[in-house]
């Protein structure tokens, strides 16, 4: 009986999520860092969060071309 | 092509128009016009209403003149102030419409009958990217020079000239192929990813709907639905935000004349 089966779906499947863990603790520890800042310093906390926006978004991008690889390998 | 669930005589379109509306207008032209095209049109003009309704000069603005102007200042304290400083307020124009085309585009998601944003289809993002990628590259020439714009951007200062055989190419690509890209596929992916989101959870709620006991279920991909779409209202405005934030920060990186 066949219970798993390696397929272009499958397989890129697993690149995405391989490929999220990466982003996944980059933003965590981004994240942290500016709220360490801004629970040190709470007069700079626009300036910190503008920052942490900022990025966010460039890690938030390697995640996101994985999603766009994941349909790429999909058929 | 799957048939829309329904709920309550209400129609869900086919699974497939997650990547493919239908041309209903000029079929068959390079013209053609389908739902996307009607929500960039529906952008475009709600951008144009704001720069219009700003155009009044009272002293006190009150009503419509008090939005523009509050969007404005948004724009020009938020992203300009933050990554250009005060001689970046003649790029506000631009920053401010580019703002709110994107924002536009991307709110139509979550509004009740359209829920497509224009910006899952590669074609807008795309072009935005290449539309920066030309005005960054033109300012920093016109600023520079082209052989010193080229010397700004791909050389770094305080490195060793033997490294710079290493440097220079990896500059070469991070300033000119990857930064458009990653606007593009920033953009494009995060709107598309929640997209999908908002369909699975929809189809689900309304195929739950019909179920005998299986209904049972129905609050928990109700309740995920009505989180997700709070999520990408937050998502909608971020997005725009970044992209208008990186132009900023590319232009300035471009023109400036630090070292």
């Amino acid at each position: 009986m066949l219970l798993a089966e390696i397929t272009d779906t499958g397989l890129a499947a697993l690149t995405y999520g391989i490929g999220a863990l990466g982003p996944g603790i980059g933003i965590g520890y981004l994240v942290g860092q500016s709220v360490q800042a801004m629970a040190r310093q709470p007069e700079a906390a626009g300036m910190v969060r503008t920052t942490m926006f900022l990025g966010i978004a460039f890690v938030e991008a390697l995640a996101l071309i994985g999603f766009v690889v994941f349909f790429l390998g999909q058929a | 092509m799957i048939p829309g669930p329904g709920i309550l005589a209400l129609k869900f379109p086919p699974l497939s128009h997650i990547v493919d509306w239908p041309v209903f207008l000029f079929e068959d032209t390079p013209f053609g016009i389908n739902k996307v095209v009607l929500v960039y049109f529906a952008a475009i003009i709600l951008t144009m209403l704001i720069f219009v309704l700003g155009n009044q000069r009272k002293l006190v603005p009150t009503g419509a003149q008090n939005f523009a102007e509050s969007s404005v200042t948004f724009v020009e304290n938020g992203i300009i102030m933050q990554s250009m400083g005060p001689r970046g307020l003649k790029w506000a124009p631009m920053l401010t419409a580019m703002f709110f085309f994107i924002f536009f585009c991307n709110i139509f998601e979550v509004i009740p009958g359209v829920q497509m944003p224009a910006t899952a289809r590669i074609a807008l993002p795309l072009f935005l990217a290449i539309f920066v990628w030309f005005v960054f590259n033109i300012a920093g020439i016109i600023e520079h020079g082209p052989l010193g714009y080229l010397k700004h951007s791909l050389i770094p200062p305080g490195v060793p000239i033997g490294l710079l055989p290493i440097i220079v190419p990896i500059e070469f690509v991070s300033n000119f192929l990857v930064r458009p890209f990653s606007l593009m596929v920033r953009l494009f992916a995060n709107l598309l990813a929640g997209h999908i989101l908002l369909v699975t959870f929809a189809v689900l709620t309304a195929a739950l709907w019909t179920q005998k006991w299986y209904a049972l279920f129905l609050p928990l991909p109700l309740f995920a639905l009505i989180f997700f779409v709070a999520f990408e209202i937050l998502v909608s405005f971020l997005q725009a935000y970044v992209f208008t934030l990186l132009t900023a920060v590319y232009i300035d990186s471009a023109t400036s004349h630090e070292h």
